[in-house]
């Protein structure tokens, strides 16, 4: 456990839930992230403005974080752009047939104590070990 | 302004991402791989993070409604049915082949990085590939625009 960082983890937990409250006693709004961004897709939804106004919020911390001395390294991704767009089109196909990801289900949900969400977590976390089990330690990648 | 609340959040939640670490996939990808060098992080940024959201909106339900809109959009739906356990299963399958999931996806578009952006727009190809697939079965779930679904 040498990468175990818990005080920023806690940090940022405690960050991301506050969010998540705050975003809920103003606006009505549950923070699924994947909702949020299909919503944006939708043609026919007629609310996108807080949307937009809450994803250009997110997309803006890295940019801010550089202006005040903490850029963010690009994240690092797979060398395989096959793996990367599969991996995009599993993500975007999965969270809007399971109503969800890892904030809306994975905080919202099991937040709100939904047994649908901790069902949906218990199932994505499981397939996301397997996956890295297999990647990792069967295929060696 | 209420348009200026939702920002807020955005950046509040963007905030919390970062410092936490989530939105290197390296550490997602360390806390999933728990026969590997397993990293706790991910545990520990969710429990902090529900520490904060369970008493947070009981807190909410106590009151008729936000404090800048008309009404809670609380999800409706409390059924564990097929499509959100195959669709958990596909988003995990995804989620562990490269360590994102859709808010440190978002956020890390400002690192203009051109894996993500392949991620991102294939991502939203896979929500209008699923909406259409839905929309085009007649009385299926058809009245279920992604406003009501749970997050």
């Amino acid at each position: 456990m040498a990468n175990f960082t818990p005080v920023s983890a806690a940090i940022g937990g405690a960050l991301i839930g506050l969010s998540a409250v705050l975003l809920m006693l103003l606006t009505g709004r549950i923070a699924g992230i994947s909702g949020i961004f299909a919503g944006l897709l939708d043609v026919r939804s007629d609310d996108k403005g807080w949307r937009i106004a809450f994803i250009a919020g997110l997309m803006l911390v890295p940019v801010v974080a550089g202006w005040i001395g903490f850029g963010m390294a690009a994240p690092k991704l797979p060398a395989n752009w096959i793996v990367i767009a599969m991996a995009g089109l599993l993500v975007g196909f999965g969270t809007r047939l399971g109503g969800g990801c890892t904030s809306g289900h994975g905080i919202c949900g099991i937040g709100r104590l939904s047994a649908r969400s901790i069902a949906a977590t218990v199932v994505f976390m499981a397939t996301a070990i397997v996956t890295v089990a297999i990647t990792r330690h069967v295929l060696g990648g | 302004m209420w348009i200026v609340a939702p920002l807020i959040c955005g950046l509040i939640f963007g905030t919390g991402l970062l410092v936490s670490g989530m939105v290197q996939p390296a550490k997602v990808l360390g806390f999933l791989d728990i026969f590997g060098a397993w990293d706790p992080s991910l545990a520990v940024v969710m429990a902090a993070a529900l520490a904060v959201a369970t008493p947070g909106f009981m807190l909410a339900r106590q009151r008729a409604g936000p404090v800048l809109a008309g009404r809670y959009f609380w999800p409706g739906k409390s059924d564990i049915d097929m499509p959100l356990l195959l669709g958990a299963g596909l988003f995990g399958v995804g989620w562990g082949l490269v360590g994102l999931c859709p808010g440190p996806a978002l956020e890390s578009v400002a690192t203009l990085s051109p894996g993500v952006i392949v991620f991102v727009a294939t991502m939203a190809g896979g929500m209008i590939l699923h909406d259409r697939w839905q929309s085009s079965r007649p009385a299926v779930r058809h009245d279920e625009p992604a406003r009501v679904a749970d997050g």
